[in-house]
């Protein structure tokens, strides 16, 4: 008895190092913030008051909000299923080719490592309306030139482009990981059992077994997806005329232009909201569907 | 009625040969096992008969058709394989009817959902339900039918594979290894269910196994593979008691062969370590003799042994002893009265009648022998 006591005495001193980790630098914050919700505070201010609900009233009412919600929302379907059929659409043409496997897999994993930030600028300029090479090329080929990040009617897709490009090789990668995991020998099943071409393995062994794989990839491109910022707060911000606005841009400026820290914690919350419903949602009904054993 | 015949298949990886030319025939309704030890080339050979993978010379026919360069689908066999290579994601039923639902079902009337939709495919479909249970039933897989895989023991994944295997009743069945991932006592009792699946479908079926029990117990014709050659084809009688090679000798039968060198004369005359053996051979030269276990016993006259232990088998007795003049291993099956009178250490002889001796010339090759009239053996 006494031994079982000491033991749990001395389990709990080897986690404190860990527990107080995260209650410093995850617990807290998280409290913080929905506690911040409530309130008025800005930044700055040496006093807050508790306000209730009006926050959330103020972003109902907001139209600048419903507009950063409805951008964000456009962007995530988008992304999210482009960059996951691209993905899977690279990473068999990659697992099916003889040679270069390594190679295409480093090229299409480059944007991954890559810093966004500096990449933007790059996309800056290939996207630039007048000397941008993208242009260049639809001029040459006698096409229109758009202003593809300075226009409301293009910033969106040129920003989804761009977060596109950023994923698709690592969502190749996680399927290449996938594949690589799928028993040989159930395609050679399959070509006993009378699958005559590549579509019919594909039905009856590629995609049911990558199961797993696509609901990660699925869940991790949604959450990346809804993420976006970087790009917005380097090439756009937030426009032209609201146009390229999406959520976590608008709760850093709501925080760190106007300074008003209670909004944009309202904000937050509303964006770690719609992350853990979307994740219930996918391990709820998804996870059901794709573990068979 | 179909078999397979295959002639002359040559495989190499790289500069490595794995077969080296191999001709074999699987009659209409024959049962034939293909053994070796591991890495013999039994199982490529296999799959290349299977189509799965390719030939670098040789022809395969299955019944009347050449079926060298067609797409496994289109070779009308079906393969249990070694880890059974089951869909996970679909249920037992779903499993079973894999080879029919791919051949009957157009790709719009195999989709999910909406394939139930277009005429016809509902008819289709019950026709294959049907059959998916009578192929099931006499594996006893009735109950099991709406489970996944995951949900299977070892031995009922099994049935589940030789269900998919029979369903089609296809024109040939191959099968790798389907016992090897069983236990001892699942084993023996499976055994005898392919033996009776074979039966009841009377298709020619070839079997890959590296377990010569499995090989001797459930075959017509045994073939024995080894470094990617066949080294003999015959019944298993005759692979056991009349090898055509040592390899064949030392790698049928448990406890293993007893080899012993022995030499024969400018008359053909064969001695071992100088004292005759009581054959006569038309080879000259260095030999190999080897003896069965059970063809050795304690005699007046025959090998000089110095007995190291006895194994008790509860049917029989495994005397381990050595070769006075050379220290060879000898191990001998006795009958379990025989125990009395046998001392560990004292010297005895082992006697064996000249017609169960076999003898190998230098190449492995087994050469002819007979007893010698003229020598008792001392």
């Amino acid at each position: 008895m006494r031994r079982l006591a000491g033991e749990a005495v001395a389990g709990a001193l080897m986690t404190l190092p860990a527990g107080i980790a995260y209650l410093l630098l995850l617990l807290l914050p998280t409290l913080a913030t929905v506690l911040l919700a409530f309130t008025d505070y800005e930044l700055g201010a040496t006093a807050l008051g508790w306000i209730g609900l009006d926050n959330f009233r103020e972003m109902l009412a907001d139209r600048g909000f419903g507009v950063s919600v409805r951008n964000t929302l456009v962007y995530v379907g988008l992304v999210t299923p482009i960059s996951i059929l691209g993905g899977l659409g690279l990473a068999l043409l990659v697992e099916a080719g003889a040679k270069g496997r390594a190679f295409f897999r480093a090229v299409f994993f480059l944007p991954v490592v890559s810093l966004t930030v500096a990449m933007a600028a790059a996309w800056q300029y290939l996207l630039h309306p007048t000397i941008g090479p993208v242009n260049a090329a639809l001029r040459a080929m006698g096409l229109g030139t758009p202003f593809w990040l300075s226009s409301s009617d293009t910033v969106l897709l040129s920003l989804a482009a761009i977060g596109v490009w950023e994923s698709i090789g690592f969502n190749m990668v996680l399927f290449m990981a996938g594949l690589t995991a799928i028993p040989r020998e159930l395609y050679a099943a399959a070509e006993v059992d009378g699958a005559r071409g590549g579509f019919d393995r594909f039905r009856l062994v590629t995609w049911p077994l990558l199961g797993p794989t696509t609901l990660f990839v699925l869940t991790i491109s949604m959450i990346r997806s809804l993420r976006v910022f970087d790009t917005v707060a380097v090439l756009t911000q937030g426009g032209p005329n609201k146009a390229s606005e999406v959520l976590l841009f608008t709760m850093y400026q709501q925080g760190f232009t106007y300074l008003r820290l209670g909004y944009s914690a309202a904000i937050t919350l509303v964006f770690l909201a719609v992350v853990l419903a979307l994740m219930w949602v996918q391990t709820q009904v998804l996870d059901k569907r794709v573990h068979y054993a | 009625m179909a078999g397979i015949t295959i002639s002359g298949v040559v495989r190499q990886f790289g500069a490595t040969p794995v077969l080296r030319g191999v001709s074999l025939t699987v009659e209409p309704g024959e049962f034939v096992a293909l053994v070796g030890p591991s890495g013999c080339g039994k199982t490529t050979l296999m799959r290349i008969i299977a189509g799965i993978e390719t030939a670098d010379a040789g022809e395969i026919v299955i019944g009347d058709r050449p079926v060298t360069r067609l797409r496994p689908a289109e070779r009308d066999i079906a393969m249990v394989f070694q880890s059974y290579a089951l869909y996970p994601h679909l249920t037992v039923r779903e499993n079973i009817a894999v080879p029919l639902a791919m051949r009957r079902l157009s790709a719009p009337e195999r989709m999910p959902l909406l394939g139930r939709l277009l005429p016809g495919a509902r008819a289709k479909r019950a026709a294959i339900d049907e059959e998916v249970v009578r192929a099931a039933a006499p594996l006893g897989l009735e109950a099991l039918l709406d489970r996944r895989p995951g949900q299977l023991s070892g031995g009922q994944r099994q049935r589940v594979a030789l269900a998919r295997a029979v369903v089609r009743r296809p024109a040939a069945f191959l099968m790798d290894e389907p016992l090897s991932n069983l236990d001892a006592a699942l084993r023996v009792q499976t055994r005898r269910e392919i033996v009776d699946i074979h039966r009841a479908a009377g298709v020619a079926t070839l079997y890959v196994t590296h377990d010569q029990a499995e090989a001797l117990t459930m075959a017509d014709k045994v073939a024995v593979m080894m470094g990617g050659e066949l080294l003999q084809v015959a019944s298993p009688e005759a692979i056991y008691a009349d090898p055509a090679d040592l390899r064949v000798a030392g790698f049928i039968g448990s406890p293993r062969i007893n080899t012993l060198a022995a030499e024969a004369d400018a008359a053909g005359r064969v001695t071992v370590a100088g004292l005759p053996a009581g054959l006569r051979t038309e080879a000259r030269g260095a030999l190999t003799l080897a003896l069965r276990p059970e063809a050795l016993r304690p005699a007046p006259a025959g090998l000089p042994a110095v007995p190291e232990h006895l194994e008790f088998l509860g049917d029989g007795l495994l005397l381990h002893a050595r070769h006075a003049p050379d220290g060879t291993p000898l191990i001998a099956r006795l009958a379990p009265e025989a125990r009395e009178g046998l001392q560990p250490g004292a010297a005895l002889k082992l006697g064996f009648a000249p017609g169960r001796a076999l003898l190998f010339g230098a190449d492995g090759r087994r050469v002819a022998s007979r007893a010698d009239a003229a020598l008792v053996p001392a």
